[in-house]
Protein backbone atom coordinates (compact mmCIF):
# COMPACT_ATOMS: atom_id res chain seq x y z
CA UNK A 1 0.00 0.00 0.00
CA UNK A 2 1.73 2.92 -1.42
CA UNK A 3 -1.62 5.51 -0.60
CA UNK A 4 -0.74 8.65 1.98
CA UNK A 5 -3.44 10.92 1.86
CA UNK A 6 -2.74 14.93 2.70
CA UNK A 7 -5.25 17.14 4.55
CA UNK A 8 -4.81 19.28 1.31
CA UNK A 9 -6.03 16.24 -0.57
CA UNK A 10 -9.34 15.97 0.90
CA UNK A 11 -12.35 18.24 0.24
CA UNK A 12 -15.73 18.48 1.32
CA UNK A 13 -18.53 16.52 0.14
CA UNK A 14 -16.04 14.34 -2.10
CA UNK A 15 -16.78 10.69 -2.43
CA UNK A 16 -14.94 8.02 -1.36
CA UNK A 17 -13.81 4.82 -3.40
CA UNK A 18 -15.97 2.21 -3.31
CA UNK A 19 -15.42 -1.45 -1.83
CA UNK A 20 -17.84 -4.04 -2.54
CA UNK A 21 -16.69 -7.51 -0.80
CA UNK A 22 -18.67 -11.11 -0.92
CA UNK A 23 -19.85 -12.60 2.32
CA UNK A 24 -19.25 -15.92 2.19
CA UNK A 25 -19.82 -18.53 5.60
CA UNK A 26 -15.72 -18.19 6.26
CA UNK A 27 -16.04 -14.33 6.27
CA UNK A 28 -18.72 -14.59 8.68
CA UNK A 29 -16.74 -17.21 11.06
CA UNK A 30 -12.98 -16.14 10.75
CA UNK A 31 -14.08 -12.42 11.49
CA UNK A 32 -16.09 -13.66 14.71
CA UNK A 33 -13.35 -15.92 15.46
CA UNK A 34 -10.96 -13.10 15.07
CA UNK A 35 -13.13 -10.53 17.77
CA UNK A 36 -13.26 -13.30 19.83
CA UNK A 37 -17.37 -13.24 19.54
CA UNK A 38 -18.23 -17.05 20.09
CA UNK A 39 -21.75 -16.34 20.19
CA UNK A 40 -23.59 -19.02 17.57
CA UNK A 41 -25.26 -16.87 15.90
CA UNK A 42 -22.48 -16.20 13.98
CA UNK A 43 -21.46 -19.90 13.23
CA UNK A 44 -24.23 -22.06 13.93
CA UNK A 45 -26.77 -22.01 10.98
CA UNK A 46 -29.26 -23.84 12.88
CA UNK A 47 -29.22 -21.74 15.95
CA UNK A 48 -29.15 -18.06 14.01
CA UNK A 49 -32.18 -19.90 12.04
CA UNK A 50 -34.34 -21.69 14.04
CA UNK A 51 -33.34 -19.86 17.35
CA UNK A 52 -32.73 -16.16 16.53
CA UNK A 53 -35.18 -16.52 13.36
CA UNK A 54 -32.21 -14.93 11.12
CA UNK A 55 -31.99 -15.85 7.40
CA UNK A 56 -28.17 -17.60 8.20
CA UNK A 57 -25.47 -16.98 10.22
CA UNK A 58 -24.62 -13.09 10.83
CA UNK A 59 -21.52 -10.78 10.61
CA UNK A 60 -21.17 -9.50 13.81
CA UNK A 61 -20.61 -5.95 14.96
CA UNK A 62 -16.83 -6.09 15.92
CA UNK A 63 -15.85 -7.55 12.73
CA UNK A 64 -17.63 -5.20 11.47
CA UNK A 65 -16.11 -2.07 12.72
CA UNK A 66 -12.80 -3.44 11.59
CA UNK A 67 -14.31 -4.05 8.47
CA UNK A 68 -14.91 0.04 8.16
CA UNK A 69 -11.67 0.94 9.57
CA UNK A 70 -10.06 -1.49 6.32
CA UNK A 71 -12.26 0.94 4.76
CA UNK A 72 -11.17 4.23 5.83
CA UNK A 73 -7.12 3.38 5.95
CA UNK A 74 -7.32 1.63 2.30
CA UNK A 75 -8.20 5.30 1.61
CA UNK A 76 -6.03 7.34 4.03
CA UNK A 77 -2.80 5.04 3.69
CA UNK A 78 -0.79 4.21 7.39
CA UNK A 79 -0.64 7.83 8.68
CA UNK A 80 -4.36 8.03 8.79
CA UNK A 81 -5.49 7.78 12.24
CA UNK A 82 -8.65 6.96 13.97
CA UNK A 83 -10.34 9.48 16.58
CA UNK A 84 -13.78 8.39 16.85
CA UNK A 85 -16.47 6.13 15.13
CA UNK A 86 -19.90 5.73 15.86
CA UNK A 87 -22.21 2.83 14.53
CA UNK A 88 -26.01 2.39 13.75
CA UNK A 89 -26.85 -1.14 13.50
CA UNK A 90 -30.11 -1.00 10.54
CA UNK A 91 -29.82 -4.77 8.74
CA UNK A 92 -27.53 -7.51 9.09
CA UNK A 93 -25.27 -9.04 6.59
CA UNK A 94 -25.21 -12.65 5.74
CA UNK A 95 -23.39 -15.54 3.55
CA UNK A 96 -23.86 -14.69 -0.26
CA UNK A 97 -24.58 -10.88 0.70
CA UNK A 98 -22.02 -8.24 -1.51
CA UNK A 99 -21.33 -5.99 1.28
CA UNK A 100 -20.86 -2.36 -0.41
CA UNK A 101 -19.08 0.34 1.24
CA UNK A 102 -20.14 3.60 -0.06
CA UNK A 103 -18.61 7.41 2.04
CA UNK A 104 -18.69 10.91 1.52
CA UNK A 105 -16.36 13.49 3.55
CA UNK A 106 -18.60 15.53 5.46
CA UNK A 107 -16.23 18.01 7.27
CA UNK A 108 -12.60 19.14 6.44
CA UNK A 109 -11.19 20.66 9.97
CA UNK A 110 -9.59 23.77 9.29
CA UNK A 111 -6.12 23.77 11.28
CA UNK A 112 -3.14 25.92 11.61
CA UNK A 113 -1.36 22.61 12.80
CA UNK A 114 0.28 19.86 11.19
CA UNK A 115 -2.47 16.98 11.43
CA UNK A 116 -5.51 18.12 10.43
CA UNK A 117 -9.23 16.23 10.95
CA UNK A 118 -11.94 14.33 8.46
CA UNK A 119 -15.52 13.65 9.28
CA UNK A 120 -16.59 10.47 6.90
CA UNK A 121 -20.12 9.06 6.58
CA UNK A 122 -20.21 6.27 5.35
CA UNK A 123 -23.29 3.41 4.61
CA UNK A 124 -22.52 -0.28 4.60
CA UNK A 125 -25.19 -2.32 2.54
CA UNK A 126 -26.08 -5.05 0.41
CA UNK A 127 -28.16 -5.01 -2.29
CA UNK A 128 -31.35 -3.32 -1.27
CA UNK A 129 -30.70 -3.51 2.45
CA UNK A 130 -29.18 -0.68 4.32
CA UNK A 131 -27.15 -2.40 6.85
CA UNK A 132 -24.74 0.01 8.99
CA UNK A 133 -24.97 3.54 8.67
CA UNK A 134 -21.25 5.10 10.48
CA UNK A 135 -19.81 8.40 11.29
CA UNK A 136 -15.96 8.28 11.86
CA UNK A 137 -13.50 11.36 12.76
CA UNK A 138 -9.90 10.65 11.24
CA UNK A 139 -6.76 12.53 11.72
CA UNK A 140 -4.21 13.06 8.50
CA UNK A 141 -1.28 14.44 8.20
CA UNK A 142 -1.03 18.34 6.24
CA UNK A 143 2.49 17.06 4.75
CA UNK A 144 3.99 14.50 3.96
CA UNK A 145 6.30 14.86 6.82
CA UNK A 146 3.65 15.01 9.75
CA UNK A 147 2.52 12.25 11.49
CA UNK A 148 -0.57 12.28 13.36
CA UNK A 149 0.30 8.99 15.46
CA UNK A 150 3.02 11.18 17.44
CA UNK A 151 0.51 12.90 19.07
CA UNK A 152 -0.17 12.40 22.59
CA UNK A 153 -2.19 13.77 25.28
CA UNK A 154 -3.69 17.33 24.76
CA UNK A 155 -2.83 17.51 21.33
CA UNK A 156 -4.90 14.80 20.04
CA UNK A 157 -8.45 16.02 20.19
CA UNK A 158 -10.56 12.80 18.80
CA UNK B 1 -24.24 14.59 27.99
CA UNK B 2 -25.62 11.99 30.05
CA UNK B 3 -30.08 11.79 29.31
CA UNK B 4 -32.04 12.35 32.36
CA UNK B 5 -33.08 9.39 34.16
CA UNK B 6 -36.51 7.92 35.32
CA UNK B 7 -37.24 8.56 38.33
CA UNK B 8 -39.14 5.34 39.25
CA UNK B 9 -35.93 2.85 38.96
CA UNK B 10 -35.48 0.57 41.70
CA UNK B 11 -32.85 2.12 44.38
CA UNK B 12 -29.88 -0.25 43.63
CA UNK B 13 -30.35 0.95 39.60
CA UNK B 14 -30.36 4.41 40.76
CA UNK B 15 -27.42 4.16 43.15
CA UNK B 16 -25.13 3.00 39.86
CA UNK B 17 -25.93 5.78 38.07
CA UNK B 18 -22.49 7.55 37.71
CA UNK B 19 -20.54 4.91 39.49
CA UNK B 20 -17.69 3.11 37.72
CA UNK B 21 -17.81 -0.40 38.58
CA UNK B 22 -17.15 -4.01 37.20
CA UNK B 23 -13.92 -2.88 37.27
CA UNK B 24 -11.63 -5.82 35.23
CA UNK B 25 -8.66 -6.67 33.79
CA UNK B 26 -7.63 -8.25 30.71
CA UNK B 27 -7.40 -12.48 30.89
CA UNK B 28 -4.36 -12.21 29.24
CA UNK B 29 -1.88 -9.48 27.26
CA UNK B 30 -2.41 -7.65 24.01
CA UNK B 31 -1.06 -10.12 21.57
CA UNK B 32 -0.50 -9.81 17.60
CA UNK B 33 -2.20 -12.94 16.57
CA UNK B 34 -5.58 -11.69 17.12
CA UNK B 35 -4.57 -8.89 14.90
CA UNK B 36 -3.16 -10.69 12.51
CA UNK B 37 -6.29 -12.64 12.28
CA UNK B 38 -8.65 -9.88 11.50
CA UNK B 39 -6.37 -8.08 9.17
CA UNK B 40 -6.51 -11.62 7.37
CA UNK B 41 -10.68 -11.90 7.94
CA UNK B 42 -11.10 -8.58 6.64
CA UNK B 43 -8.41 -8.99 3.85
CA UNK B 44 -6.13 -5.59 5.04
CA UNK B 45 -2.92 -4.54 3.48
CA UNK B 46 -2.56 -1.61 5.62
CA UNK B 47 1.50 -1.70 6.27
CA UNK B 48 1.13 -0.16 9.80
CA UNK B 49 0.50 -3.90 11.02
CA UNK B 50 2.21 -6.12 8.37
CA UNK B 51 5.48 -4.19 8.35
CA UNK B 52 7.62 -3.81 10.95
CA UNK B 53 10.17 -0.87 9.50
CA UNK B 54 6.62 1.07 9.12
CA UNK B 55 5.33 0.49 12.65
CA UNK B 56 8.97 1.36 14.05
CA UNK B 57 8.71 4.54 12.21
CA UNK B 58 4.96 5.53 12.45
CA UNK B 59 4.12 4.46 16.14
CA UNK B 60 7.35 3.18 17.63
CA UNK B 61 6.75 -0.11 17.54
CA UNK B 62 3.56 -2.61 16.89
CA UNK B 63 -0.04 -1.15 17.86
CA UNK B 64 -3.00 -3.16 17.71
CA UNK B 65 -6.08 -2.12 15.25
CA UNK B 66 -7.87 0.83 17.32
CA UNK B 67 -11.50 -0.96 16.54
CA UNK B 68 -10.15 -4.28 17.84
CA UNK B 69 -10.68 -2.48 21.59
CA UNK B 70 -13.49 -4.73 23.27
CA UNK B 71 -12.10 -8.15 21.65
CA UNK B 72 -9.43 -7.71 24.12
CA UNK B 73 -12.48 -7.74 26.90
CA UNK B 74 -14.53 -11.02 25.63
CA UNK B 75 -14.09 -13.86 28.20
CA UNK B 76 -12.95 -17.61 26.91
CA UNK B 77 -15.71 -19.28 26.05
CA UNK B 78 -14.53 -21.96 29.34
CA UNK B 79 -12.32 -21.71 31.61
CA UNK B 80 -11.50 -23.93 34.87
CA UNK B 81 -13.42 -22.97 37.80
CA UNK B 82 -16.12 -21.20 36.15
CA UNK B 83 -19.55 -22.09 36.73
CA UNK B 84 -21.70 -19.67 34.56
CA UNK B 85 -20.92 -18.69 31.41
CA UNK B 86 -19.00 -15.32 31.38
CA UNK B 87 -20.29 -12.04 29.65
CA UNK B 88 -18.68 -9.09 28.05
CA UNK B 89 -20.89 -5.83 29.11
CA UNK B 90 -21.77 -7.03 32.97
CA UNK B 91 -23.41 -3.81 33.27
CA UNK B 92 -25.83 -4.19 30.79
CA UNK B 93 -26.86 -7.80 31.53
CA UNK B 94 -27.46 -6.73 35.13
CA UNK B 95 -29.60 -3.94 34.10
CA UNK B 96 -32.00 -6.52 32.15
CA UNK B 97 -32.12 -8.45 34.92
CA UNK B 98 -32.53 -6.03 37.97
CA UNK B 99 -35.34 -4.40 35.94
CA UNK B 100 -36.89 -7.68 34.76
CA UNK B 101 -36.22 -6.51 30.70
CA UNK B 102 -35.42 -10.10 29.38
CA UNK B 103 -34.81 -8.99 25.84
CA UNK B 104 -31.84 -6.30 24.80
CA UNK B 105 -30.64 -4.96 21.79
CA UNK B 106 -27.90 -2.21 21.20
CA UNK B 107 -28.76 0.72 19.47
CA UNK B 108 -25.73 2.78 18.79
CA UNK B 109 -22.57 2.51 19.62
CA UNK B 110 -19.64 5.28 19.70
CA UNK B 111 -15.80 4.52 20.35
CA UNK B 112 -13.55 7.20 20.92
CA UNK B 113 -9.72 5.83 20.76
CA UNK B 114 -7.10 7.53 22.70
CA UNK B 115 -3.56 5.86 23.68
CA UNK B 116 -2.94 3.14 21.09
CA UNK B 117 -2.95 -0.72 22.41
CA UNK B 118 0.30 -2.32 22.03
CA UNK B 119 1.42 -6.04 22.13
CA UNK B 120 2.06 -6.84 25.70
CA UNK B 121 0.08 -4.10 27.41
CA UNK B 122 -2.44 -4.81 30.19
CA UNK B 123 -5.85 -3.01 30.38
CA UNK B 124 -8.00 -2.34 32.93
CA UNK B 125 -12.02 -1.67 32.32
CA UNK B 126 -14.66 0.14 33.93
CA UNK B 127 -18.30 0.42 33.18
CA UNK B 128 -19.97 3.84 33.77
CA UNK B 129 -23.92 3.77 34.09
CA UNK B 130 -25.30 7.29 32.87
CA UNK B 131 -29.05 6.95 32.47
CA UNK B 132 -31.71 5.12 32.25
CA UNK B 133 -35.01 6.13 30.80
CA UNK B 134 -38.66 5.81 31.70
CA UNK B 135 -40.74 3.11 29.92
CA UNK B 136 -41.15 3.04 25.95
CA UNK B 137 -42.78 1.29 24.28
CA UNK B 138 -41.31 0.77 21.05
CA UNK B 139 -41.74 -1.67 17.46
CA UNK B 140 -39.56 -3.93 19.26
CA UNK B 141 -42.01 -3.97 23.07
CA UNK B 142 -42.03 -1.83 25.91
CA UNK B 143 -38.81 -0.87 27.65
CA UNK B 144 -36.31 1.39 28.94
CA UNK B 145 -33.30 2.49 26.97
CA UNK B 146 -30.11 3.17 28.93
CA UNK B 147 -26.93 4.62 28.04
CA UNK B 148 -23.32 3.83 29.48
CA UNK B 149 -19.75 3.74 28.94
CA UNK B 150 -16.89 1.19 28.88
CA UNK B 151 -13.04 2.92 29.90
CA UNK B 152 -10.07 1.21 28.68
CA UNK B 153 -6.78 2.54 30.53
CA UNK B 154 -3.58 0.69 30.26
CA UNK B 155 -0.91 -0.44 32.72
CA UNK B 156 0.84 3.32 32.85
CA UNK B 157 -2.92 4.59 34.08
CA UNK B 158 -3.31 5.97 30.18
CA UNK B 159 -7.10 5.79 28.41
CA UNK B 160 -6.32 4.07 25.34
CA UNK B 161 -10.81 4.25 24.65
CA UNK B 162 -14.11 5.30 25.57
CA UNK B 163 -16.88 3.03 24.66
CA UNK B 164 -20.13 4.87 24.75
CA UNK B 165 -23.69 2.34 24.22
CA UNK B 166 -26.97 2.79 23.89
CA UNK B 167 -29.10 -0.39 25.08
CA UNK B 168 -32.82 -0.78 25.02
CA UNK B 169 -34.13 -3.69 27.58
CA UNK B 170 -37.27 -4.87 26.57
CA UNK B 171 -39.91 -7.34 27.28
CA UNK B 172 -41.73 -8.59 24.45
CA UNK B 173 -44.97 -10.13 26.57
CA UNK B 174 -45.65 -7.13 28.11
CA UNK B 175 -45.53 -5.13 24.63
CA UNK B 176 -48.10 -7.85 23.20
CA UNK B 177 -50.28 -7.58 25.92
CA UNK B 178 -50.60 -3.78 25.82
CA UNK B 179 -51.11 -4.24 22.19
CA UNK B 180 -54.41 -6.41 22.51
Amino acid sequence: MSVELLLGDVKEGAELPVLEKEVKPVTVVLGAMASRDWRPQHHDYKFATQNNGLDDIIMNTPNLAAWFERYLTDWTGPKGRLGRIKFRMKDSVYPGDTMRFAGKVTRVEPTVEDVGWVEVAIELSAGDKSCVGCEARIALPKTAEANPWKLKGDDWKP
Amino acid sequence: MAAQSADDLPEEVQSWIGQERYSEKTEFPIEMGYVLTTLSATQNGNPLYWDEKVAKALTDGPITLPTMVSVWFRPHDWSPGRTEPAVALQLHFDLKDRLGLPEAVMSDNTIVFREPIRPGDELTTTQILYSVSSLKTTKLGTGRFWDFEVRFVNQRGELCAEERYTGFGYNRDASRRESK
